[in-house]
């Protein structure tokens, strides 16, 4: 058994070494690819063992440099971090290895890897600090990470798409920069499990509920909430299939957990005045997001757009704020990190089966390409909400909550959207799979190809068959990562030894 | 085709055995979490049901197997429809409102890949997704409707529901519980207004049409009816909405039935005027109500999947299904006009049929309705004339009369594709002998199912001179004259319906053109594209929410006393001032860049006085590398654009933003001002610095020691920032994409 506090770096630490020994490898490009993927599966095996660990032994915690909380960084998981660090590893070996068969010759230059395996210890670091600062340290990693995938793609759509992806983020993080200055200094800690106390002692008023609100603000940008998601949409249709694929997956979503963090373990007092905006928040986010979705004619361009719309699902949950509603939206998350990641992978090989992302450039997909067509039906069903597959439950968990909550409206634009999901995923559908094929198609690449870029959609399409025929574990863990988020005295007393204070 | 002969061996064993009490019950946890159970319940109701999956669904298959005989895509359909069984018969068997919701959503996506199935025709492709739209818009409305019912009767499991009717019949959430249930019930049923999608699903190919119509799917929504009778029937919203609804739908489908010239099309509509009648008939709480309801199930599907089949071996064998080129191909394909004969007898319900069984019964329960008989009477009189008359343009047109202009030379079709239409067509006549047996053995247990009282039905062919006989005597007579008119009739309702000012099918293509332009309008209007709205739509909205949330309680109170401020401490700020204004006056790129070096300095300067001489430093650094490297790159940008009138107005808005913006921080950053800072970490830094990290310089320390953790990741920012730039000069070529 490795002792907590090393499986709690090790998220962190292997994929920085990876990254760091990919660079060193340069040119040799089997033997580097070959690294990649062993240090992804030893990414995976960590997180796994962390969840174990977490589940068996309760919330962990851990101080970096010997100095004890608040005054040094600590990292901590509980059942949230520690689910959404597995997620995390999960789709970066099946990103990774897409990406092996999907770019084999960028690996030569600088390229993918090194940038994305230290996106992927970014998004980990994200996810396991225990501290507002750091998190800000791990989301400019994450940003200079996603900047450094962006441009190594030569074009006058991806530079567009790379300047407004940084230039708006910019202003998040500046946000969030100046917003953690000034908790600071109403507060003077940084440490998450501190400031639940602290924050409390501080008088309410106007000052800490506009602190509070420019931190959401800060994230809501990140998690491209409405009206602050024009980044999301404007970038990621532009860089590659795998590089798209993480970013769908897993860049919103560390928005939204930070929002979670904030609004159930900084601010749980004064949630109050960012919770009913919020709500409001979500429901719009999921309309304009699935009404986006519609007007768009290229297939990576409508998926953008339905991140928006997902992320409204996701907010939804937290804005409830029920034991139900918290379930509801751990697991939307864990089912749409999934599925969205998938639906990139599966564009990425829809572009290399029939030439294109653009609809009106499709088609007959269907007859050549059945496997394809039925990997692709898993997670596009799923997006969609059709039973048994994941979204369903998914879906299911939030309208429950929301009529639990009295909230009628909420469920009614939850299910509204989910119409208009449909819809979209039918436009694809007919247009890729359905009508009649063009006069050009490209030639299948090598079996080699085939199989490591299938390969991972597959294994991520079967996650989601399971999730939907057996929704009952992944429940029980949601259900208990939403317990814990609304009594965070567990997480606090493993941060801070339980002293009284 | 295995299960669905297993299925029904194995429910036709239980005949009889499952009334009331009796029903066979199979239930394990599925998701305790939200208590959901893998549930499945075998009653009286359920049997018919899933007598009909699975017997049409095995004669249906074995008609396949020789009408898709070669087909490349032949696998593909058993895929899709043993799938679309196996939902529909999930369905009709279970026990749980979220499991029965869950085979509901896969009858809808098994139906969409069947209707699409010949996908490379562009109707097939807009059929099959107006049927997934509309079904789906329903099945999410259900789903609503589900959820409410499952929290009013606080379980999922339908037994229970079911008997705890007067519970929910008073529950607050009744009304909207009915609602959405009709929803979900008549989309997929194509009840009226939203019948469009069915006759438009023709686009499928026949084995497909035959099933969907007769046994599946259309099925769905009754059964939902059905199943949830003793629940939610027995008030007047229950009954007026089924008996309305369901007249017009069965009215208007039995009336464009006899204007259609294409067989398949025709057939739909008279299976739109079927489920119409459906509905009409579970709007009643009356036994006999219900009973006509069950037997015309019974009759329906055993004449409509045989007459499905008939009209896919004209196509198939002569290769056209429009009315008027047919004819005279009795002598060429006996079998097939023997099975459309039989089965258009019962379908016109005349004796010894079953269909007059069934019409006997619809009479007796029209009258019986309680809201309004002659409305369902009448209703159901016109419809089952123009049946009559749609039963003779089936079953004597094409085989009959002198022999038509077929585009192939008609020959008798396969045995498999016979099978089913002869034996459903002698089922028809075969029950029709023996009313008892049906009666008791069918019917019954399945009134029993929706009626908890005992069931007290006579089953006769033969009741005497009655209301209902005359009623049929003059439901014959109208079909005759209307068949010998059906000419004129349909060129009069070809007229009706050209005048109409809306249509289903049309407010549908609206609806959805809506959405489309909608969403592109909106979408155009959101995202613009410009990276400047982006930027200052940002800043404005960030501004505006902080402005509320500080204004809404009245403005905090601050410290704006500054008379303490000592005078070199105003000189920074006016340095900081001078550089700020210069940089918004400044005409070019350069001196903008210089200007925002001073702020910088002025920056660094306040860092000096406030005792961090190395911040500063590093401020100072920062600030002249910036300034040096954009005026090395400055020169080679284009020319910076003069302002002219529109961006002037661009530049006011800007202005106002960035006012507010920096009002409301510098407001939150007084009121934090105000706030004594917590000095317990500080203190500990203070304390500790020197015996714990052994170094003098605080800020060093938390920088390498106490929060080194963070200066490690600062550290691969910059790594990674450095190999960014590198890649993005050493980027290999790639075309424009």
């Amino acid at each position: 058994m490795i002792d907590p506090g090393t499986l709690l770096l090790l998220p962190i630490l292997v994929p920085l070494a990876t990254a760091a020994l990919l660079l060193l490898m340069r040119g040799r490009v089997r033997a580097s690819q070959g690294v990649a993927l062993l240090g992804l599966v030893a990414m995976f095996a960590a997180s796994a063992a962390l969840l174990v660990d977490v589940l068996s032994s309760g919330v962990l915690a851990t101080t970096m440099g010997g100095w004890d909380a608040p005054f040094g960084i600590t990292l901590a998981a509980d059942t949230l971090s520690a689910v959404l660090v597995l997620v995390n590893a999960t789709i970066g070996l099946a990103v990774g290895m897409y990406a092996i068969g999907d770019l084999d010759e960028s690996t030569r230059t600088l390229g993918f890897h090194p940038f994305f395996h230290v996106l992927l210890a970014g998004i980990s670091g994200s996810f396991l600090t225990g501290d507002l600062f750091n998190m800000y340290v791990w989301f400019e990693v994450m940003l200079i990470a996603t900047f450094g995938l962006l441009v190594s793609r030569r074009g006058r759509a991806q530079t567009d798409g790379t300047v407004k992806y940084v230039a708006v983020n910019l202003v998040a993080t500046t946000a969030l920069l100046v917003g953690i200055g000034l908790l600071y200094g109403l507060t003077g800690t940084l440490n998450f499990a501190d400031l639940n106390g602290k924050v409390a002692l501080v008088e309410p008023g106007a000052v800490k509920d506009g602190v509070a609100m420019l931190l959401v603000l800060a994230f809501a940008v990140k998690a491209a909430l409405f009206p602050l998601f024009f980044w999301l949409p404007a970038s990621y249709h532009t860089t590659s299939a795998p590089a798209s694929a993480i970013f769908a997956g897993l860049l919103t979503k560390v928005g939204a957990y930070a929002l979670f963090r904030l609004l159930t373990l900084v601010f749980p007092q004064t949630a109050g005045v960012a919770i009913s905006p919020l709500l409001l928040v979500a429901m719009v986010t999921m309309v304009t997001g699935v009404l986006g979705a519609a007007s768009q004619s290229g297939i990576r361009r409508i998926l953008s757009f339905h991140i928006v719309s997902q992320l409204g699902y996701i907010v939804l949950g937290l804005a409830l704020y029920t034991p139900l509603a918290l379930t509801g939206a751990v697991y939307y998350l864990m089912h749409h990190i999934v599925v969205k990641a998938n639906l990139f992978l599966v564009s990425g090989l829809i572009r290399r089966a029939g030439g294109s992302f653009v609809l009106a450039d499709l088609g007959g997909l269907y007859r050549r390409a059945p496997l394809l067509a039925l990997l692709f039906l898993v997670p596009a069903g799923s997006l969609a909400g059709f039973p048994p597959l994941s979204g369903f439950w998914a879906k299911l968990l939030l309208i429950m909550a929301a009529f639990e909550a009295g909230e009628v409206l909420a469920a009614v634009v939850a299910l509204v959207v989910g119409f208009m999901t449909i819809y979209s995923m039918a436009k694809i559908w007919l247009a890729a799979f359905w009508k009649p094929a063009p006069d050009t198609v490209p030639s299948p690449p090598s079996p080699r190809v085939q199989v490591l870029t299938y390969a991972p959609v597959a294994a991520l399409a079967l996650i989601t068959v399971v999730m939907g025929l057996w929704p009952q574990p992944f429940l029980e863990v949601a259900a208990r990562a939403a317990q814990q988020m609304l009594d965070p005295t567990a997480y606090v007393e493993a941060v801070l030894g339980g002293a009284t204070r | 085709m295995l299960i669905a002969l297993v299925g029904f061996v194995l429910c036709a064993m239980r005949v009889g055995t499952v009334t009331g009490e009796d029903a066979l019950t199979v239930a394990r946890p599925w998701v305790p979490f939200l208590g959901v159970d893998f549930a499945f319940r075998l009653d009286g109701l359920s049997m018919v049901f899933a007598l009909l999956v699975t017997g049409a669904g095995f004669f249906v298959a074995l008609y396949a197997q020789a009408y898709f005989k070669g087909h490349p895509d032949r696998g593909r359909f058993f895929l899709f429809f043993g799938m679309f069984m196996v939902a529909m018969l999930g369905l009709v068997l279970a026990d749980d409102l979220l499991l029965m919701f869950v085979f509901w959503e896969l009858t809808t996506a098994s139906s969409f890949m069947l209707i699409g199935f010949s996908h490379d025709l562009e109707k097939a492709r807009a059929s099959a997704r107006q049927a997934l739209l509309v079904t789906g818009a329903g099945g999410l409305a259900l789903l609503a409707g589900v959820v409410l019912l499952g929290n009013a009767a606080g379980t999922w499991r339908i037994s229970e529901i079911i008997a705890s009717g007067d519970l929910i019949r008073q529950h607050e959430h009744y009304i909207p519980i009915l609602v959405l249930v009709f929803a979900g019930a008549f989309t997929k049923s194509a009840q009226f207004p939203f019948h469009f999608w069915l006759p438009n699903a023709m686009a499928a190919p026949t084995p497909v049409s035959a099933y969907l119509h007769s046994a599946t799917m259309v099925k769905g929504g009754i059964y939902l009816l059905a199943r949830l009778h003793p629940t939610l029937a027995g008030t007047p919203e229950w009954a007026w909405t089924l008996t309305v609804v369901g007249a017009i739908t069965a009215v208007w489908g039995a009336v464009l039935s006899v204007r259609a010239t294409d067989l398949k099309v025709a057939l739909a509509w008279t299976t739109v005027m079927a489920l119409g009648t459906l509905t009409l008939f579970l709007g009643s709480e009356a036994q006999i109500g219900l009973a006509a309801a069950i037997t015309f199930l019974l009759v329906h599907a055993l004449y409509k999947c045989a007459l499905f089949l008939v009209v896919g071996n004209l196509d198939h064998e002569a290769g056209t299904r429009e009315v008027g080129l047919l004819g005279g191909l009795r002598r060429a394909m006996p079998w097939t006009a023997a099975s459309a004969f039989v089965a258009a007898l019962s379908m016109s319900g005349f004796p010894p049929f079953l269909g007059f069984l069934g019409k006997e019964l619809k009479y007796e329960g029209a009258l019986a309705v309680a809201s309004e008989p002659w409305l369902a009477a009448g209703a159901a009189v016109l419809a089952n004339a123009l049946m009559v008359a749609m039963a003779g343009v089936l079953a004597i047109r094409p085989f009959f009369g002198p022999k038509g202009a077929t585009p192939r030379e008609a020959h008798e079709a396969p045995f498999p594709m016979l099978a089913g239409p002869l034996a459903m067509g002698a089922l028809g006549l075969a029950l029709g002998l023996m009313p008892p047996i049906v009666g008791a053995g069918l019917i019954a247990p399945a009134v029993q199912a929706m009626v908890p009282e005992s069931v007290d039905l006579t089953f006769a062919m033969f009741h005497g001179i009655t209301a209902p006989l005359l009623l049929s005597v003059l439901t014959v007579t109208l079909g005759v004259i209307a068949y010998r008119l059906r000419d004129k009739l349909r060129r009069v309702i070809d007229a009706f319906v050209g005048a109409l000012p809306i249509t289903g099918d049309g407010s549908y293509r609206r609806v959805v053109g809506w959405i489309a332009d909608g969403a592109e309008g909106l979408t155009r209007i959101l995202q613009t594209g410009r990276l400047r709205t982006y930027l200052a739509s940002s800043f404005a909205v960030i501004a505006a929410t902080l402005a509320y949330v500080l204004l809404r309680n009245g403005l905090p109170p601050l410290d704006l006393d500054a008379s303490g401020v000592p005078f070199h401490k105003w000189g920074v700020v006016a340095l900081i001032a001078a550089g700020v204004v210069t940089v918004l006056l400044a005409k070019t790129r350069l001196v903008a860049v210089c200007a925002l070096g001073l702020v910088g300095a002025g920056v660094a300067l306040i860092f000096v006085l406030y005792g961090a001489p190395d911040v500063a430093i590093t401020q100072l650094m920062v600030d002249i590398l910036v300034v040096a490297i954009l005026g090395l790159v400055l020169p080679r940008l284009p020319r910076y654009e003069a302002a002219d009138g529109t961006k002037r107005r661009f530049r006011l808005v800007d202005a106002t933003i960035a006012t507010a913006f920096g009002l409301v921080m510098a407001t939150l950053l007084l009121g934090v001002a105000s706030v004594g800072v917590d000095r317990e970490i500080t203190a500990f830094y203070e304390a500790n610095s020197v015996p714990g990290a052994l170094g003098r310089n605080i800020v060093n320390v938390i920088l390498v020691d106490f929060r080194a953790f963070d200066t490690m990741g600062e550290v691969v920012v910059l790594a990674v920032a450095g190999l960014a730039a590198w890649a993005l000069l050493a980027r290999p070529k790639e075309d424009e994409a």
